[in-house]
């Protein structure tokens, strides 16, 4: 089997799989051990494309023409690998975790829940390998469709608002600016395949790329750069494991994943450091990583605190990406993977929290770590390595975003990164101390009528917990891996 | 002046035809906006025949082998003749229109209709 | 042989068959016949379309009278592409009528239904393929007499009115129509398009000429429902039965469209419509504010049909943008948009068809929770809503892409910005059906509906996957449309 055939089996399978899961929608067991095949099988096929990746191999496929010059096509290469790997890999942890979850919380539709996540998966593949900004276009919109029902899932009146704002602000950005870019592109360079050393040095004016970087970075509202973020919070109302793996996980980081395509492959790192409205983009990046922390910090719902937060830590890898510097924008790569693994940790034990304790909000966490040792220790764990402390993954990223900025000179950024760190203290530690060191309220009375949540959560969440440890020691194959996308022509 | 009544056939045409579609536009009646289309396509009419007329000219009717010298263009009022059948075939229309809408609300006028039909 | 007629027979043949079923005064025959007709002229519009393409234009003399004195059928890559669309819809729309007007429409008049259906047809067809401008009065008002004819048989009694109003606009339209190809006659004593064409030039700065252009301009932005000439295409099209719905929203303002492009680029010329002052900049700014007038009304309406005759509205929009670009790109955009928007509003149409058969109202309140009762319908809407929105893979994505690409080309960059904001709109409409449908229980006291007869399914997921099909597929439309652009505006093709 060819690479190209490979990268094709594998945005299929998961579509494969919506089908098998949908066939068995009266045999639930049967249902569940179909997304778990479905999931395991995607991991091996995007797994079987890593070595000839990192041996500088670039497969590609491409399959069909739309017009002239416009084709569906994929490729592999280092940062669709790192976001392929990660993505698949959670989805199946998150699987187990879904099975525990869903059952636990006796959700209902929950066919119609599985069928979507793996279309959903199957976008976020498209994504990672697509060949050309068409091809990204393309799928970038199939995972804001197939995600919508996964939000509006409970059907309720708060669900239907919250669909409403995801899907309005995710279609108009991508509509009214993210497109006019891609066309525009085309219009200028004449091509959309994604090229190292971007396609548009010189066809575009310094001006005119400045225009098209604002256009593409704010069309890619699911970078949920400030003022597009608000489709995150809203999202939370979706159940636990779409926040998990879609709103920490596949659709957030298809967004700076996106970002950091069109960086690297469209514009090219050298062009880009002509550009201005970099520094513009510089300081909305900033912006969006001090406010949303300082929203974060005054959120009581847990969910849409860990959303805040995850609307800060996306602009980390916006902010690698604009200050273009190698050290910055492989920093931005690697967090991709970081921050997933500990994001989805920290969800997993919100969800778990909500199933096991049926509390959603950070006030009412006082002394739950006693029933619930395992979880609060993950969460410390994820909280760890989201604020970047080693021996967690975290802490490369987030030194290496320190060291881009500080190699360009833009102390300013530094700054900025250094102060989120403590802000990402002091929103992400309070649940922990709460449920370690403050007394239950009801102690005196009664004993507390909770324990851990359901063990195929628990098993998932220890998994992701101890990803994050793991990608400490071993960021270096990261750091491989991604070295070639921030190599300069000049 | 020269330029004025040298040219009377297209300024009836345009009176007949703002006429007609002031008909059209002003009145409420539904038979009343009939009549006033039927104004305005007559108005069309005349100006076909009257681009057709040349002075002097008798119909093109070849007698004994050699035709008249001047002829007028036969053409338009063959044009006409179709328009005048679509005329015919419009009003028909329109006007069994209103008969139906006569059965169904009871009356002919706009005002009225329009009343009786709001958006709940 | 049979194949030097197929011109003429793409004409004939519904025009026998619509006096056939009136003689034959049964509904279920007329209606066999009807599907019959549409089928064949579709395949004869096909076999065109492939003579067009290998050899060039094909010409017909009627009744052997040669052209300029007799009545010429001319088919270029333009109007056998739109033959295509009219029949192509027919073809679909015809099978599916049968179960909607048992339904909708009084037994007794099943094979005047009919009747006036194959005559519309034939009046669709023969706008499209006359080569002479009188014929295509005559064939316009065909079209026309028998599609108030049709709206009328409409079940409330509001289609009584739509129609009448239909009727004084259309006629009001036609007739300046009229006016314009008289004075050209005036001017150059000839009928002929390609003659009118010919003799044009040395004329052509005379004010009737100019008169002659405001004429049937005004008269064509009538019939197509150019903002703000629309005000009686959203009550026709929201109260005619189901399949005239259908036939109507997919081909009327088509054919109208495509008679402007042949007035506009072949008889005028480009040249000359450029000159005209600001006429290109006026097409632009009515097509626009008609995209957003049209687009914004429609978010407000409660009838999802009405809601959807806004939407074409604002469809046409975009079409005429095409045209005022006056560039290969924006017309190929234009053009080939007249083909997609039909396959969109088509199955939307029908889809909707299939609701009203069910529930007998298609308001969106009504429409609550109907997507887990009649799945396959409704999901029919999303996939064409999708389309209608112009999302990647589907036919709407790539007229946008054109008309946006025609837009930079131009360096009008802003209008290439409103396009797309405008398809934002058509999120809104669109999304409040899909939340009515799938996200809100069903109203307590309407009883449960079931899927929708196959009958009715089959002819809407044809239409749908089209939508699908030609997104991704696009050699032969945009193909064909850019063959046709550069006809129309004299490069070559």
């Amino acid at each position: 089997m060819t690479g190209g055939q490979t990268m094709v089996l594998a945005v299929l399978a998961p579509l494969a799989g919506a089908v098998a899961i949908a066939a068995s929608h009266r045999h639930p067991n049967r249902r569940e051990a179909a997304t778990l095949v479905t999931a395991a099988a995607l991991f091996a096929l995007t797994a079987s494309l890593l070595a000839p990746v990192m041996a500088g191999e670039r497969p590609r496929a491409i399959l069909w023409e739309i017009v002239p010059g416009i084709s569906i096509g994929f490729e592999a290469e280092p940062l669709g690998m790192v976001f392929a790997l990660v993505a698949s890999f959670l989805w199946i942890v998150t699987s187990v975790y879904s099975i525990g979850y869903m059952r636990g919380h006796r959700e209902e539709n929950q066919t119609r829940f599985y069928v979507c996540f793996a279309i959903a998966l199957s976008s976020a593949i498209g994504v990672a390998f697509a060949a050309n900004m068409f091809t990204l276009f393309v799928f970038y919109e199939a995972l804001t469709l197939s995600t919508y029902p996964l939000v509006t899932h409970h059907g309720t009146d708060e669900a239907r608002r919250g669909g409403r704002t995801y899907l309005g602000l995710l279609l108009l950005t991508s509509i009214a600016f993210q497109l006019l870019a891609i066309v525009w592109t085309w219009a200028v360079a004449g091509t959309l395949d994604f090229a190292a050393g971007g396609i548009l040095e010189g066809k575009a004016s310094p001006a005119l790329a400045g225009i098209l970087l604002l256009l593409y970075v704010f069309g890619i509202g699911k970078a949920a750069l400030m003022p597009f973020h608000r489709w995150l919070p809203a999202a939370m109302v979706a159940p636990t494991p779409v926040s998990a793996l879609l709103h920490a996980v596949a659709v957030v980081k298809a967004g700076v994943f996106t970002v950091l395509k069109v960086t690297v492959y469209v514009f090219g790192i050298d062009l880009l450091a002509d550009v201005h409205a970099r520094d513009l983009l510089l300081y909305v990046a900033a912006f969006t990583i001090i406010a949303a922390s300082l929203i974060a910090i005054r959120e009581d719902n847990l969910k849409r605190r860990l959303a805040y937060s995850t609307v800060s830590q996306l602009s980390y890898i916006v902010l690698g990406a604009m200050l273009v510097t190698e050290a910055s924008v492989i920093g931005s790569g690697i967090h991709i993977a970081m921050h997933a693994f500990g994001k989805i940790t920290l969800f997993f034990c919100a969800g778990a929290i909500l199933v096991a304790a049926h509390k959603t909000n950070v006030s009412d966490l006082d002394g739950i770590g006693r029933a619930m040792p395992i979880t609060m220790c993950a969460f410390l764990v994820g909280a760890l390595s989201v604020i970047g402390l080693p021996p967690l993954g975290g802490s490369w990223s987030k030194f290496l975003l320190a060291l881009g900025a500080a190699g360009a000179g833009q102390y300013v950024f530094v700054g900025v990164l250094m102060l989120s760190t403590l802000l990402n203290v002091a929103y992400l530690l309070p649940p922990v101390v709460r449920a370690f060191f403050l007394p239950p309220p009801d102690a005196d009375g009664r004993r507390i009528s909770f324990s851990e949540a359901p063990p195929a959560c628990l098993v998932s969440i220890c998994v992701t917990a101890a990803g994050s440890v793991l990608l400490f020691f071993f960021a270096d194959l990261l750091y491989v891996l991604l070295e070639p996308i921030a190599i300069t022509t000049r | 002046m020269e330029f004025l009544v040298g040219h009377y056939n297209y300024w009836i045409f345009v009176f007949l035809m703002m006429l007609g579609f002031y008909v059209v536009v002003a009145r409420g009646n539904l038979v009343k906006k009939i009549v006033g289309l039927n104004i305005f396509q007559a108005s069309v009419f005349l100006l076909y025949i009257s681009i057709g007329k040349v002075l002097g000219g008798t119909a093109p009717i070849i007698v004994d082998g050699g035709g008249p010298a001047t002829y007028s263009n036969p053409l338009p009022h063959v044009l006409i003749l179709t328009a005048i059948v679509v005329g015919v075939a419009t009003t028909a229309l329109g006007l069994s229109l209103v008969v139906r809408i006569n059965e169904a609300y009871g009356t002919i006028e706009e005002d009225e209709i329009s009343g009786m039909d709001k958006e709940p | 042989m049979i194949a030097a007629h197929y011109a003429a027979l793409q004409v004939v043949a519904p025009l026998i068959a619509a006096p056939l079923c009136v003689l034959l005064r049964r509904g279920a025959l007329a209606w066999l016949v009807t599907v019959a007709v549409s089928w064949i002229a579709l395949a004869i519009a096909i076999q065109l379309l492939v003579q067009v393409m290998a050899t060039g234009p094909v010409s017909y003399e009627l009744g052997g009278w040669a052209a300029p004195w007799g009545i010429e059928y001319r088919v270029d890559s333009v109007n056998a592409f739109v033959l295509l669309i009219v029949s192509g819809i027919s073809a679909v729309a015809a099978p599916y009528a049968h179960h909607t007007v048992v339904r909708e429409i009084p037994e007794d008049r099943h094979y005047l239904f009919y009747s006036a259906y194959l005559l519309c047809l034939t009046g669709l067809l023969g706008i499209t393929i006359t080569g002479d401008a009188f014929n295509v009065f005559v064939f316009l008002e065909i079209s026309s007499l028998s599609s108030y004819a049709l709206i009328s048989l409409g079940g409330e009694r509001k289609a009584l009115t739509a129609a009448y109003q239909y009727l004084v606009m259309g006629t009001i339209g036609a007739t300046f129509f009229l006016i314009g190809v008289g004075l050209i006659y005036a001017m150059t004593g000839t009928l002929n398009m390609a003659d009118i064409a010919a003799r044009l030039d040395p004329v052509e700065h005379t004010r009737t000429v100019l008169a002659a252009f405001a004429f049937i301009i005004v008269g064509l932005g009538l019939k197509l429902a150019l903002f703000p000439l629309h005000l009686w295409l959203p009550n026709a099209y929201a109260y005619a039965p189901s399949a005239v719905t259908v036939l109507l929203a997919a081909t009327a303002t088509k054919v109208a469209v495509y008679t402007m492009l042949r007035f506009v680029f072949t008889l005028f010329g480009a040249d000359f419509a450029l000159d005209v002052t600001f006429f290109a900049e006026f097409l632009i700014a009515l097509a626009l504010v008609g995209v957003f007038a049209a687009s914004i009304t429609a978010v407000f309406q409660n009838n999802v049909k009405r809601m959807l005759a806004y939407s074409s509205v604002a469809q046409v929009g975009y079409m005429m943008l095409g045209v005022g670009f006056f560039s290969v790109t924006g017309l190929t955009g234009g053009i080939v948009h007249l083909f997609n928007h039909a396959l969109m509003k088509g199955a939307l149409f029908m889809a909707l068809g299939a609701v009203f058969y069910r529930l007998g109202s298609v308001r969106i309140e009504h429409m609550r929770g109907l997507g887990r009762q009649m799945p396959l319908t409704m999901f029919a809407f999303v996939l064409g809503g999708l389309s209608l929105i112009g999302l990647p893979l589907t036919v709407g994505f790539i007229s946008k892409w054109y008309l946006i690409l025609a837009a930079l080309e131009r360096g009008w960059w802003p209008i290439a910005g409103l396009i797309l904001l405008s398809s934002l709109l058509a999120v809104a409409y669109v999304w409040r059906v899909v939340e009515a449908a799938y996200f809100r229980d069903p109203p307590p006291d309407r009883p449960r509906a079931t899927e929708a007869p196959l009958a009715l399914l089959v002819p809407t997921w044809i239409l749908t996957l089209a939508n699908f099909y030609f997104g991704i597929d696009t050699s032969v439309t945009v193909g064909v449309a850019a063959d046709a652009a550069r006809a129309l505006l004299g490069e070559g093709g």
